[in-house]
């Protein structure tokens, strides 16, 4: 795979000394899908749009195929965006709209009318040549956007957002048709969000980012099971994020005091170099309700709560246990077969949670 | 090309044309007014110079003062006579008629005697309110008077209402605008904390209505004081206003430096009239959203 | 109820003189007074056959139209410079556009016409339409303007990311997005141009605009030959201003009456 994009040191600042984007360098090669993952203001976005050619760095550089494209204007980068709210020329039909591109590099008439019939049958909307874009749902006005976007052939697709105005059904089978479509045309898409799910489930490698810098670089799997830095942990997916103090004991094992509890973290991921203050983040899917008789409990920590709510959430129960003054811990319990409903823990009841110790990761304070 | 340099290049390809037509037809002729008027006039024409004695010929001679003052107190009759008749038709407008298609017909109809000849509309009252007028003719037909009466025209209330006919839907329109922001939740609130519809219209709608009223007002007052159609057609021997004064002076008296003298003190008042106005309207802002 | 009766009478008042106008330009009786004596339409053949009348009309027409192509030659332009980008001195240019249609047309006229005069150029029609292009391009730039604020931008972005030029998108998608605002406040600036006094009044040579024949009329006196060609003048403004601010509004969602169209 070779490289396409290349962002160096790329810094924007707006009016009033708003740094939307410090310093950011990164890399993508081609035929990836990569997403730009952060909470609003974060500077995913303006990001985006400088490797569109719609906002200029102030510092920094970025290139597109080994060239310096930092200061070519959008109408000549090979590089083409879905904006968020799709921005369909209002006064011209479907078949106008996508073949406006066409049209503009000088395709001729029957040339384009064969292409834009083709994007409509890729994207799913054969027969809505005429219509106007006030005439079409939002579903309908997504696939035309992506279309007029994608007839160009360009070297790189950029999303902006583009599930936030579809409905929650909607938006799940966009996304896996987002992913067949990259998986059959095979250019590259950097996509931007602020929906974890979204990012996990679509994209090769995920870029989080905070505070217009980047927290953490990987794959969606990379970033769950080890995320870099508290912000991530929290970020995608749940966690329980404890404070507690890390000392030395007798034996030389690393023990986590929280309060009256312990936990020993010696096998637990443990981020840098360990501090005395720590943060440790478990994730409330691992942690599971025990029955001490009967378990096995080889690498697992274990401690003593009191059953404080109890959410049903059909394909799971959300339980948040007490463990001590202020700590809570929040479990996930998914309902299968291996949970009678006569044992469900209520609220005020004692119970022990145990956790696989390999999967908490204890981050420095 | 850096992106910079290239919005700089854009923003003067499109700008430089506009920028000297700006100059040339408005910055300079205001300054050469303002030059103007202080040459001192000497037969046929004038002479380039520096003086007061043209303002100071404005403040001492009453011709002129009082000329000044009574621009000031038409604009201001026909400011709230204006107001007067447009804010039950805005109100109408804005509050009563509940189908839309209704509203922008009428509005449309409102405002549409805005745009048709001035002049013209002013020239209908001199036919309405002559001695041998339609007014007249109706009065003595109907036998309310037994001869035609001069009280009509000629004056400075024929003055008043003809100008206050012409700037009614200058007035409308702001008002219109302000009173359709007001959220009907507020006037139901009002009401359903006791207060009748009197009381509910004098303590809520009208307050929040003043920013349209004002800005109408204004226009009108502004528009009203450096009239000159309406004093030449219905005005009468002592109607003069601001604006035919500044026409003698830039026509047979040859006396552009008074003139312009003139022009500039009414550009001021007017300038003055409009800050004091925006003033007014930012500091009673009240946000209805 | 009350308000609805004062709001007729308004109303009623507002087009009361213009009815009457129009009423006794088909009356028969030279003097216009009451009663009606009878029908006639003696004085529109006179109007139209008269000859400083029809040089005058046609005078209009050739003003108006040029200060038209001025308006928009000059209002396009600095309406997209006050949208589009900030520069040192905006807000007094801001204003000093605007001043014209807020100050009394005498100004603007007499200002014009000290500076003609200072350059030694003679009055005529040019410096009629020299005038009026001042005092009428605010009309486009303020709608212009407005119609840019609404505008969503983006549609220009994804015409440049497609590959259109600059000026091939403005072209083929701001100007066609702006359509409306700009046939209407031409409509409207013309009009306003064949009615237009106190600029032209100043600024006039040899030739006469329309308003200015009439006035020379008019200050003598009433005669019914004016009745007859003020009511063409009101019937075709009528119809011209109607058409435009039913352009303007055209596809707008929130008309000045509000609520969608």
């Amino acid at each position: 795979m070779t490289r396409i994009l290349q962002l160096k040191n790329l810094t924007k600042i707006f009016p009033g000394n708003v740094t939307a984007v410090n310093n950011v360098s990164m890399s993508m090669e081609e035929g990836e899908f990569i997403t730009l993952l952060g909470p609003s203001g974060c500077g995913k976005t303006t990001i985006l749009r400088m490797i569109g050619g719609f906002e200029y760095p102030d510092l920094g550089s970025v290139f597109l195929d080994g060239s310096d494209i930092t200061d070519t204007p959008p109408y000549e980068r090979p590089v083409n965006m879905m904006f968020q709210d799709f921005a369909l020329f209002p006064h011209l039909s479907v078949a106008g709209n996508i073949g406006y591109g066409l049209r503009i590099s000088g395709v001729k008439g029957r040339n384009v009318e064969r292409q834009v019939g083709e994007m409509l049958d890729l994207i799913d909307l054969p027969g809505l040549e005429n219509r106007l874009p006030s005439e079409l749902s939002n579903g309908q006005r997504q696939r035309v956007a992506l279309a007029r976007a994608l007839v160009r052939k360009p070297r790189i697709l950029l999303l902006d957002e583009p599930m936030s105005a579809l409905d929650a059904k909607l938006r799940q089978s966009m996304q896996v048709e987002l992913l067949e479509l990259h998986e059959k045309i095979g250019i590259t898409f950097i996509m931007v969000t602020h929906d974890q799910t979204e990012a996990m489930v679509m994209s090769d490698r995920i870029m989080v980012m905070r505070d217009g810098m980047i927290e953490q670089i990987g794959t969606p799997t990379e970033l769950y099971d080890q995320p870099g830095t508290p912000y991530v942990a929290d970020f995608l997916g749940q966690s329980n994020m404890l404070l507690a103090t890390v000392t030395q004991n007798e034996s030389g094992r690393l023990v986590a005091r929280l309060g009256e509890l312990e936990i020993d973290v010696t096998d637990a991921s443990i981020v840098s170099d360990i501090a005395e203050k720590v943060t440790i983040c478990i994730r409330p899917e691992k942690v599971r309700l025990i029955n001490l008789a009967r378990d096995d409990l080889s690498g697992m920590e274990t401690f003593e709560g009191n059953v404080q709510q109890v959410l049903y959430s059909g394909h799971a129960i959300y339980f948040t246990i007490a463990l001590g003054q202020d700590t809570n811990i929040k479990l996930h319990h998914p309902l299968d077969t291996t949970l009678e409903t006569a044992v469900i823990p209520v609220k005020g009841e004692q119970v022990t949670c145990g956790v696989p110790t390999s999967t908490i990761t204890v981050f420095p304070r | 090309m850096k992106q910079h340099t290239r919005n700089i290049r854009n923003f003067w390809l499109l700008f430089t044309g506009p920028a000297i037509w700006w100059s040339l037809v408005l910055l300079v002729p205001y300054l050469i007014m303002l030059m103007i008027s202080f040459y001192t006039r000497k037969f046929p024409f004038h002479v380039p110079d520096f003086q007061f004695g043209n303002y100071v010929k404005l403040i001492e001679d009453p011709q002129y003062y009082l000329v000044l003052f009574r621009s000031i107190k038409i604009a201001f009759l026909v400011g709230v006579t204006a107001f007067l008749i447009s804010y039950p038709l805005a109100y109408c407008l804005a509050r009563k008629i509940s189908s839309d298609r209704w509203r922008l017909l009428l509005y449309v109809a409102t405002i549409i005697p805005l745009w048709v000849s001035y002049l013209l509309r002013a020239y209908t009252w001199k036919t309405i309110l002559g001695s041998e007028g339609i007014l007249n003719s109706f009065l003595m037909w109907t036998g309310v008077i037994q001869e035609p009466s001069t009280f009509f025209l000629y004056n400075q209330f024929a003055m008043v209402i003809t100008m206050a006919y012409i700037f009614t839907p200058f007035m409308v329109m702001p008002v219109y605008a302000s009173l359709e922001k007001i959220p009907s939740s507020l006037i139901e609130a009002s009401k359903d904390l006791g207060a009748n519809r009197v009381s509910t219209f004098l303590k809520i709608t009208l307050p929040l209505s003043m920013p349209g009223v004002l800005a109408g007002f204004t226009f009108t007052f502004c528009l009203s004081a450096g009239d000159f159609i309406s004093p030449t057609l219905v005005g009468g021997p002592y109607s003069n206003m601001v604006a035919n004064v500044v026409a003698t002076q830039f026509g047979i008296a040859m006396n552009w430096p008074l003139g312009s003298a003139l022009g500039i003190v009414l550009l001021f008042i007017v300038l003055a009239v409009i800050t004091l106005s925006d003033r007014l309207e930012r500091a009673g802002r009240i946000n209805l959203a | 109820m009350a308000i609805g009766i004062a709001a007729a009478s308004a109303l009623g008042f507002l087009y009361g003189p213009i009815i009457t106008l129009m009423i006794f330009s088909f009356n028969d009786n030279p003097i216009t007074k009451l009663p009606l004596t009878g029908w006639t339409l003696e004085w529109y053949y006179k109007a139209l056959t008269n000859p400083d009348l029809l040089a005058a009309l046609w005078n209009s027409v050739i003003v108006a139209a040029a200060a038209v192509v001025i308006c928009l030659a000059i209002g396009i332009p600095t309406a997209f410079a006050l949208d589009r980008f900030d520069f040192r001195g905006k807000t007094i240019f801001r204003r000093l556009v605007i001043l014209p249609i807020t100050l009394p047309g005498i100004i603007t006229g007499v200002s014009i016409l000290a500076f003609f005069s200072m350059m030694g150029v003679r009055l005529s029609l040019w410096t009629v339409i020299v005038g009026h292009g001042t005092a009428l391009t605010a009309i486009v730039v303020t709608n212009v303007f407005a119609r840019l604020q609404r505008f969503d931008r983006r549609i220009e972005e994804a015409s440049a990311d497609i590959g259109a030029r600059p000026w091939q998108t403005f072209i083929f998608i701001t100007l066609p997005n702006i359509r409306s605002a700009v046939i209407g406040s031409s409509l409207i600036a013309f009009t306003v141009s064949f009615d237009e006094i106190p600029v032209t009044y100043f600024l006039t040579g040899r030739d006469n605009t329309l308003p200015m024949y009439i006035w020379s009329v008019v200050r003598r006196g009433i005669t019914p030959e004016i009745n007859a060609i003020g009511t063409i003048i009101v019937v075709f403004s009528m119809v011209l201003i109607f058409v435009s601010v039913l352009m303007i509004y055209d596809g707008r969602q929130d008309t000045p009456t509000g609520r969608r169209n």
